[in-house]
């Protein structure tokens, strides 16, 4: 059974005046008066895995917002998880750091282009950058594709076209990128794993 | 990973070459840290630096960087001259046995079969000798002078102490001590593991060190069992799992392989992935290579996949040769690339020599960026100075950012290096407007379904016939892809042994890949992962972390694949009868009826020890390869050869100047002006990580940045005296393919080397830094890392190549 931080203390609130806690000098009153526990009592717990290496430390990722469509959650606090098997709830200087990486000011938030030749960024919506870079893609797949190689075999490739894939997006996101650019025909597809 | 991190625990001793864990894995570490508190297990750490797994080790020893199969082809050597092998495991469980063909040969640095021209090799000699029966012939007495046992023999003869302490610079007493330790895992009672990491796979001859490394713990029975294994401590969260689904030019999921244009016809391409045994009994696993290879192409294509189309297979794009990324770049450097898509990945940091990326990618029609964070090559057309000086208004390239979540904002799994597939849950939005990868991939996908439905044009089937059953189809989600990579009975299954009984009803999910059929029956888009999410739920997600065994295998965290197995080859922690070489470290054993154990048998369950089938069931050998046959460009032993820019000029292993370096290694034309000799760059330099940062992406993380903020490289003592230089000063460092400017540390971890009457200072460059983040802007280091890769898969040289030190 998984007991919340925020049950936690419910039930030791509770239990505490009968229970040797409080002959041990832990009085209930001085643990919730703290300000990081207080804080996090209103968070949302949920189980995640570090981004980095592959040692892959499990996370208690905590979050406000309680799920409702009208509220946005956003991560406040980041710890090891001391569940986890390997990590035992331990994480590196990079893993320890990590709410940083989610806060980052350099986080990308909006689809954007650099025109050819121009020196900036400009916002444009999803839908103009689906449309544009389709038909680029179109245009260079039909004027490139392979259906027959020199000696009249079939071949079904686009080699004018390449993809570089992720090795930190979820195995779900690697599945269908491979099922979607190899169904392309191209072959200029790696991951990390080649570095 | 043979085994897990919490099985290193196991382990009497561990070999941390090629890496170090105590930085770049710290929580993987740990599990060291443990083996020494709880087995007395002794740590030995071999690497140009004294890094930080080396200040907790029991032993230390220095190497020249690149020279690990020198260093590891002597232990093979002492073990064998030595008698510290285990006779029983490497007799039953490997090749020794086996005949090689009469004309094989070795000569002067070459293998039979070399062609200068092509720098490639014929490899028809690279074989077995077979009986009129077509099994492989064998001499169980060993005594054959053409049997694997003696010729690997021969071959490492030469590798006595002294040649290695010349070659490596390791001083022979340090080396002959690390052969001790190692050598004290020969016997059943006692096991070594080995750690490594891309100190191993950063080399020309990368993969021959590994096979090296693997040779070794093959020698002392130390694959299969608990606490050994060959431990790749892999870089990025999924590199794993993107692997394992194959992201690659060659590879489709599960290691399966695409056809090249010479195989074009379906029931060849099939044969050939489906070898059948080459010793009677065994199993050659991959004999079921069509089962797994239709019910991909049935997720994939669904209904469209007939056996009268054989399942699509005209629709597989056909190899004209691999289109790794160091060939993309080159054919991008000619204009032959229109449009790159770079998914969290940041090329022009990672791969070798930047100026030549620059050019190329400026010469792209268009290119796209999926990211969470903005990397350097989203704005390689953007003038940073020195930093990045380049012209932008010439900079014809459209260049598309895309903004991605993070990890905290996505559901699914991410596969670790131990193979284990573990779920995880969003926790909150993502910034602004951005879009997991699958939304986007979908959103490519189905525009151009849209467009081709619209318009025609070249080769419209395969897009307009991919099946995509998602319940919101711009939105497929995880769950489901989940689902679909595990794989589905698309009609109801009998029982192969009893007909009456149907095993897996039609739309059920599958409980691991035995169920796979070649008749379009199941759909599966990863048989490795059949398994991880079945009838019973998501078996990635599970969180039950007991350990009944107290071994660390936790059998019920996650899941791991193949079929749950948590060590590979478990098979070979039994004797031939079945019964565990060691009681205390018992994994899988015979039980009279069937095998049993604590882990799940890599093997087949009801085969009997009399039989003999071999541990190794994927190889259709039975047993373990010393031998490689024609599995590896450069030879079927690892051969020691110089970096491709090496400080020595020769390699004194061979007296022929097309063995100075990896004869096979692929080298472009245009790079050959771009090679430096060590006349102009003396120094051995070595690219290397800290436990402050990730690759390129920490720098715009600001605890990181503040913890690790500016570019720095390390030079020992020796060398900063030499040159005049001070801790602190600033100092160029320079390649043949360009310079960067970083602060000088001068420390005692990095000692001068005597190798081949020549002292050799070695450089080292952590990578960290860039022109964007938050940390202080500096210099990309690969700028000066030469565009060579493995021979074999093309990763490039980032651990060894030339330079000069300059004080400015």
């Amino acid at each position: 059974m998984h007991v919340s931080r925020r049950g936690f203390f419910k039930v030791c609130a509770a239990g505490m005046s009968g229970s040797s806690l409080v002959a041990m000098g832990f009085a209930p009153t001085a643990a919730l008066a703290e300000v990081r526990q207080f804080k996090l009592a209103h968070t949302t717990e949920t189980r995640n895995t570090c981004p980095y290496c592959s040692v892959a430390c499990g996370l208690l990722v905590y979050s406000i917002g309680d799920g409702a469509k009208n509220t946005k959650a956003k991560v406040i606090h980041i710890e090891g998880d001391p569940d986890h098997p390997v990590n035992r709830g331990t994480l590196c200087p990079k893993g320890a750091g990590l709410l940083d990486f989610v806060s980052s000011p350099a986080r990308l938030k909006y689809p954007e282009v650099r025109e050819a030749g121009t020196n900036e960024w400009k916002r444009i919506s999803w839908e103009e950058a689906y449309s544009r870079i389709t038909r680029l893609m179109k245009d260079d797949r039909d004027a490139n594709f392979i259906e027959k190689n020199a000696d009249g075999v079939t071949v079904n490739r686009w080699l004018s076209t390449g993809f570089l894939a992720a090795s930190a997006s979820p195995s779900e996101a690697g599945y269908i990128t491979h099922k979607v650019v190899r169904n392309l025909g191209m072959l200029a597809f790696d991951n990390q794993a080649r570095v | 990973m043979t085994n897990t991190w919490s099985d290193i625990k196991n382990a009497d001793v561990v070999l941390i070459m090629g890496g170090n864990a105590a930085e770049a894995h710290p929580c993987g570490f740990k599990w060291v840290i443990e083996a020494k508190k709880l087995n007395k297990a002794k740590l030995v750490v071999v690497d140009p630096r004294f890094t930080r797994s080396a200040s907790v080790a029991d032993y230390y020893a220095p190497i020249r960087t690149g020279t690990d199969i020198a260093f590891l082809g002597g232990v093979i050597n002492y073990l064998l001259t030595n008698d510290k092998i285990q006779h029983e495991y490497v007799k039953a469980y490997t090749d020794f046995t086996f005949l090689v063909d009469d004309n094989f040969s070795f000569e002067n640095g070459l293998y039979s079969g070399y062609n200068a021209e092509k720098r490639s090799y014929d490899k028809s000699t690279w074989q077995y000798q077979r009986g009129a029966d077509g099994y492989v012939l064998t001499d169980p007495t060993l005594e054959n002078p053409r049997c694997v046992y003696q010729l690997m023999k021969k071959h490492y003869s030469r590798y006595t102490p002294d040649v290695v302490s010349n070659i490596c610079g390791t001083p022979e007493k340090q080396f002959l001590k690390v052969c001790e330790y190692i050598a004290s895992t020969s016997g059943t009672g006692r096991v070594m593991t080995i750690m490594y990491a891309l100190g191993w796979t950063q080399h020309s001859q990368g993969s021959q060190i590994i096979r090296t490394g693997a040779m070794v713990q093959l020698l002392l029975g130390n694959i299969g069992v608990k606490g050994g294994g060959m431990n790749a401590l892999r870089g990025h969260s999924n590199i794993q799992g993107l692997t394992d689904l194959g992201l690659m030019t060659n590879l489709l999921p599960g290691y399966m392989t695409l056809p090249s244009e010479k195989e074009a016809d379906y029931r060849a391409y099939i044969d050939k992935r489906a070898p059948k045994p080459m010793r009677p009994n065994q199993m050659s696993y991959w004999q079921n290579y069509e089962k797994f290879h239709v019910s991909l192409m049935k997720a994939w294509y669904g209904k469209a996949a007939t056996a009268d189309n054989n399942w699509c297979f005209d629709w597989l794009p056909k190899l004209d040769k691999p289109h790794d990324v160091l060939q993309v770049f080159e054919d991008m450097s000619h204009g032959e690339v229109n449009g790159y898509f770079c998914q969290g990945f940041n090329p022009l940091a990672a791969f070798p020599n930047k100026h030549k990326l620059n050019t190329a990618l400026a010469k792209l029609k268009y290119l796209v960026i999926m990211d969470p964070l903005a990397t350097e090559t989203s704005e390689f057309w953007k003038n940073y100075g020195d930093l990045n000086d380049v012209d932008t208004a010439s900079i014809q390239t459209t260049v598309f950012r895309l903004p991605t979540t993070c990890f905290a904002e996505e559901s699914g799994s991410l596969v670790n290096s131990a193979r284990w597939l573990q779920w995880h849950w969003k926790g909150a939005e993502p910034p602004g407007e951005a879009k997991p990868d699958t939304e986007i991939m979908a959103g490519l996908h189905l525009h151009l379904r849209e467009l081709y439905k619209k318009e025609g044009g070249a080769f419209p089937d395969p897009i307009l016939n991919l099946d995509w059953p998602y319940k919101i189809p711009h939105e497929p989600s995880s769950e489901e892809l989940a689902k679909e990579f595990n794989g589905k009975a698309l009609e109801d299954l009998a029982d192969p042994a009893d007909p009456t009984k149907i095993i897996r009803k039609a739309g059920e999910q599958l409980d691991g890949f035995a169920q796979l059929r070649a008749d379009g029956s199941t759909a599966c888009g990863c048989w490795i992962f059949a398994g991880s999410w079945t009838q019973a739920g998501n078996q990635m997600a599970r969180r039950d972390n007991a350990d009944p065994y107290g071994d660390g295998q936790t059998q019920n965290w996650a899941w791991s694949w193949p079929a749950n197995r948590r060590i590979l080859y478990n098979r070979a922690s039994a004797d031939p009868s079945g019964k565990p070489w060691d009681s205390k470290r018992r994994l899988v054993w015979w039980d009279g009826k069937k095998w049993a154990g604590d882990d799940v048998p890599d093997f087949a369950p009801a085969s009997a020890p009399e039989v003999g089938m071999g541990p190794f069931i994927m190889n259709p050998e039975g047993v373990s390869r010393f031998f490689a046959r024609d599995m590896m460009v450069e030879g079927p032993f690892p051969e020691h050869y110089e970096p491709t820019e090496t400080p020595i000029d020769v390699n004194p292993m061979n007296n022929n100047p097309q063995a100075i370096y990896n004869p096979a290694a692929r080298i472009f034309k245009g790079d050959l002006p771009n090679f430096g000799t060590s006349k102009e760059f003396p120094y051995a330099a070595t690219t290397y990580r800290l436990t402050e940062h990730f690759h390129y992406w920490t720098k715009h993380v600001h605890i990181n940045a503040v913890l690790q903020p500016q570019q720095f490289v390390e030079i020992g003592e020796g060398l900063a005296h030499e040159k005049g230089i001070a801790n602190g000063d600033q100092v160029q460092v320079s390649s043949k393919r360009g310079y960067i400017r970083a602060v000088a540390v001068v420390t005692k971890r990095i000692r001068a080397l005597k190798v081949n009457g020549k002292t050799v200072h070695q450089v080292g460059i952590p990578i960290h830094w860039g022109f964007l983040g938050q940390a202080k802007a500096g210099y990309i280091a690969n700028t000066l890392v030469p565009f060579v890769g493995d021979a074999n898969t093309q990763t490039p040289e980032s651990k060894s190549f030339l330079v000069n030190v300059e004080k400015i």
